[in-house]
């Protein structure tokens, strides 16, 4: 039989402002446990939630880029559940009134692009952390557990895809296309590996043509956009096995084990648990107004798959465009200036994904600020234009300028690098190297017409490289095939 | 002979005839005398009450004067929570906790120059109409000691009524002020929800509670409530608007206006002797010039079936939160989910206990519509009948209570006989409107009989114009013997 995966993506992104979602402690990563810590997120008796206007913004942002719908009203909810590090024992969440509804992200999976469909994003308060102290760290086997409730009431944006992704390589291309986004508009830190981003997949297999879905398996514990891959690969292998050897697919959670590469069950779930959900009358429901959403519409950042559109529009071939649209903010900016001041895109995109960036690597400034202007970028591309310095001078003239000698005019005049072009200059040199070299100019004659190549080493050498090879090059030739 | 009112309190220490120190004695004196038939109060801290009134004092002295509730010994229900003195609720579940922190009333208390007596008794959580579902003992009534002073805030009532405290703040979710108010013949009022801040209260219904004062006059109740009300960013539901002048209606009378008689409140299980005393003062009230209609608000029949799946449903998630893990009581256990349900087992008497599996199975999926989702058309249904209400009338009036005060022990066996004890109540905390408790009189066993005067939202001015008329007509200046006995 001919399987059909279907896939949907729960994503969480923990946001990064400065204060938690209902109460003013500090969001911050890394800090001593329990230091962050008030009555509100701890639950203490008569503390109150109040909710924080810059995370409901960011969400608005991140439902904006995602081309939702913001909600005119939303509505905070209260989910029910007794756990120890969730200290209301119930957190609070948004149900059947989000704030961000139907949107979709683009994706690109083997030079095809597709629109995945979003069904909402929401916003909800983060819990404390638990840390199960006894052998292996497994619930079970712990002989007791330490809180740290400094993650509690973190503000988290929950982005939850439509059943739309197919395959293993959508779900990575929909995880890293939304993670870009996400970067892009700075709400976030977005890192796998803290978790300050998580992903959660929903996975089901059913017969290529059907259009009832299958049992679906929640698996999670993905901790790089490559283990998301191989555990949605895995997962999918599995039920097909399950399925075909005669079994059925259980409605469970499984937890993805990436040194043993494979899915194991945490818990299954009987029907759906009853979360009581009812709107959280501590909090008045919340009203975007079409001027708010305007007003954070107008802080959004261009967006990853925009810029790339722009990069080709402007000229660059896919891939180099990919490359540069991938760059740190500091290169793509360089280039934008550099364009503006006259370069060319194809040029200006070369250097600062090659010379620039490999020297911004070599002196550990990849994401500070590079010493280098789009006027000198575009002085350099000129001079290399007119002659004035090689391609190769051209490299040590970006080191002089990185170095703080001055403008790439400046520095090929201090550096002695500025090409000989004075035809008589170069005539001179070329008819001295070949009075010198009667053999080669022999060989030449005989058909040996390599050896122009040595014949132009010696004139570089008798110029100190000054000279323009390409110049050198034709002046030899005109020379012996003249004579 | 000492004041028996913050007003007159308030003159006598600005013209030096009292200190605040004095006061302070005087209501500790009280409390020693009565304390032991009353049980009125969980906690007395007499140093730092010492220290606060010295404080006063001294201030006062060197010209420093904060407002109306300066050097005035006041008590609290112990469902607010006070840094560094023991906050309960009155249930076993919070037995030693100390909060970190105060509620925002008892910083404003702080800033007034109010002086804490101590913090009061009441139900569990605020959930009870008798103050018998506390913990730590029943509290009595100071007019009668076989009987209750009503509930939840009846420690508040009968520290008030009883004079060892001069005013007291209580909390009202279905009644919990105005009705141990009627019961122990003193003043209850509830605000309109949203303008005193709820942080650090306790929480047990979050749409309904409100904090509001109970005193010996209406100007007492308007001096109180104009400290602690007013807008607070810590709470997400405090009205952030211009609050009404509440002392502008003051010896205006009610000549010229328009009192509704509700109805729905009266007849079958309301006291006879309730009834008439209500009726007779609706006649003074129209004496007085007011204009009386009869009013209907049919919703007002199915508004406590509707209070009982909302309070409870709210509660159910309020109190998760107590779970032995942070504070609080903490009973032993192998794991985590033994610790936590063994404490709260052990830790919830049998009326919370109630109240959190009504509320949870309300809220459960499949009978989330029939149950809480049908309450919330209820709730909705009354604020439209009040709205029609108070499209045709100033205020509407009723007995707060259908009886008075009932002997101890009488409704323990019974939830339901107890809950009626909240049938005038409930509908302003269902619509969030003001509504007072006036003392009018006696039954013929020396009970107090109270008289409920409700308004439209922020309407509180038109509230207290008319309760302070019924104030005046009453003439009601009572004390109870215990009282009497004391001074």
């Amino acid at each position: 039989m001919n399987w059909e995966p279907v896939i949907g993506i729960e994503v969480h992104v923990e946001l990064m402002t400065e204060s938690k979602m209902f109460c003013g402690c500090a969001v911050e990563f890394g800090a001593e446990p329990n230091t962050n810590i008030c009555p509100t997120c701890l639950g203490l008796p008569g503390a109150l939630p109040v909710p924080n206007r810059k995370a409901i913004e960011s969400i608005m942002a991140i439902g904006l880029a995602l081309n939702c719908e913001v909600m005119p009203r939303s509505v905070f909810h209260r989910k029910n559940y007794f756990y120890a590090d969730l200290p209301k024992n119930y957190q609070i969440s948004q149900f059947d009134v989000p704030v961000c509804v139907n949107g979709y992200l683009d994706i690109e999976v083997d030079g095809d692009t597709r629109r995945v469909s979003l069904e909402r994003a929401h916003m909800e308060e983060d819990t404390g952390k638990s840390t199960h102290i006894g052998e292996g760290g497994r619930i079970h086997s712990a002989t007791s557990t330490l809180l740290d409730f400094n993650r509690s009431g973190v503000p988290l944006v929950e982005i939850v895809s439509r059943p739309d992704i197919y395959s293993a390589a959508e779900a990575r291309a929909y995880a890293s296309g939304l993670r870009a986004v996400v970067a892009e508009l700075g709400v976030s830190d977005a890192r796998l590996e803290e978790g300050s981003i998580r992903f959660d997949a929903n996975i089901s297999i059913r017969p290529r043509g059907d259009e009832t879905l299958g049992t679906k398996v929640e698996i999670k514990n993905m901790n790089s956009f490559r283990s998301l891959e191989r555990a949605v690969d895995y997962e999918i292998q599995r039920q097909i096995e399950v399925v075909e050897s005669g079994g059925e697919v259980v409605m469970e959670t499984r937890h993805w084990d990436e040194e043993s590469g494979v899915t194991r069950s945490m818990r299954t779930k009987e029907g759906s648990s009853d979360y009581r959900y009812f709107m959280d009358p501590d909090l008045a429901p919340m009203a975007m107004s079409p001027q708010w959403i305007d007003e954070v519409r107008a802080t959004l950042p261009e967006l990853p798959g925009d810029r790339l559109q722009r990069y080709i529009e402007g000229g660059l071939e896919p891939a180099l465009a990919g490359v540069l649209s991938g760059s740190n903010k500091e290169m793509r900016d360089l280039h934008d200036s550099a364009v503006a001041e006259g370069a060319d895109t194809r040029e200006a995109a070369n250097w600062v994904t090659g010379e620039v960036t490999s020297w911004a690597r070599r002196h550990g400034s990849e994401d500070s600020e590079i010493p280098l202007t789009g006027a000198d970028l575009a002085g350099l591309l000129r001079l290399i234009g007119e002659g004035t310095v090689s391609s190769s001078a051209a490299k040590e003239v970006l080191d002089g300028v990185l170095g703080g000698e001055g403008s790439p005019a400046e520095v090929a005049r201090s550096r002695d690098l500025i090409q000989i072009t004075d035809t008589s200059v170069l005539e001179s040199a070329v008819d001295d190297v070949l009075a010198h070299n009667p053999k080669a100019v022999a060989d030449y004659s005989s058909g040996e017409h390599k050896i122009v190549g040595f014949l132009v080493g010696q004139v570089m050498a008798a110029t100190q490289g000054k000279a323009d090879p390409r110049a050198v090059n034709e002046l030899i030739r005109s020379r012996l095939d003249g004579s | 002979m000492t004041p028996t009112t913050i007003a007159d309190a308030g003159r006598r220490l600005r013209s030096g005839e009292v200190t605040s120190v004095e006061l302070l004695d005087s209501a500790l004196a009280v409390a020693a005398r009565t304390e032991a038939q009353l049980h009125a109060f969980l906690t007395i801290d007499r140093d730092q009450a010492r220290e606060t009134a010295d404080r006063a004092d001294a201030d006062l002295a060197a010209g420093k004067d904060r407002g109306p509730l300066h050097g005035i010994p006041i008590a609290l229900k112990d469902n607010m929570t006070t840094r560094g003195l023991e906050t309960t609720a009155a249930s076993q579940i919070l037995s030693g906790y100390v909060p970190p922190y105060n509620a925002t009333v008892v910083d404003r208390l702080a800033e007034g120059g109010a002086v804490l007596v101590g913090k009061t008794n009441l139900d569990e959580f605020a959930m009870g109409s008798s103050t018998e579902n506390s913990a730590y003992g029943t509290s009595y009534n100071p007019w009668d000691i076989t009987r209750v002073p009503g509930g939840s805030s009846g420690g508040s009532a009968a520290a008030v009524a009883a004079g060892s405290a001069l005013g007291a703040l209580g909390s009202d979710t279905g009644g919990s002020i105005r009705q141990p108010a009627s019961l122990c013949g003193v003043v209850g009022m509830k605000p309109t929800y949203g303008t005193v801040s709820r942080y650090g209260l306790i929480a047990f219904a979050s749409s309904l509670d409100q904090i509001g004062p109970l005193t010996r006059t209406i100007e007492d109740s308007a001096l109180v409530l104009s400290t602690v009300w007013g807008h607070d960013p810590l709470d997400a539901t405090s009205y952030p608007g211009e609050l009404p002048d509440i002392m502008s209606g003051f010896g205006r009378g009610v000549d010229g206006m328009k009192i509704g008689v509700v109805k729905e409140l009266s007849g079958e299980g309301y006291e006879p002797q309730v009834e008439s005393a209500v009726s007779a003062m609706v006649e003074n009230l129209a004496a007085s010039g007011a204009e009386i209609v009869e009013v209907s608000l049919p919703s007002f029949d199915i508004a406590l079936s509707a209070y009982y799946l909302i309070a409870p449903a709210e509660a159910s998630a309020n109190l998760a939160r107590f779970d032995g893990i942070r504070y609080g009581h903490r009973a032993a256990g192998d794991t985590t989910e033994s610790l936590m349900s063994r404490t709260r087992a052990e830790g919830f008497g049998p009326e919370v206990v109630r109240r959190i599996l009504l509320g949870t199975y309300a809220l459960s999926a499949g009978y989330y519509d029939a149950f809480y989702g049908q309450a919330q058309r209820v709730r909705a249904a009354i604020q439209e009948d009040f709205a029609r209400a108070y499209g045709q009338v100033d205020a509407l009036v009723s007995p707060t209570s259908p009886t008075v005060a009932f002997a101890a022990g009488a409704r323990t066996d019974d939830p339901l006989a107890m809950y009626l004890s909240d049938i005038c109540t409930i509908p302003s905390n269902l619509s969030g409107h003001p509504a007072i408790s006036v003392p009018i009189g006696l039954d013929d066993q020396g009970l107090p009989i109270g008289f409920q005067v409700m308004a439209s939202a922020l309407a509180e001015d038109v509230m207290f114009q008319v309760a302070e008329e019924v104030e005046r007509l009453a003439g009601f200046d009572k004390t109870p013997s215990l009282a009497e006995v004391a001074s």
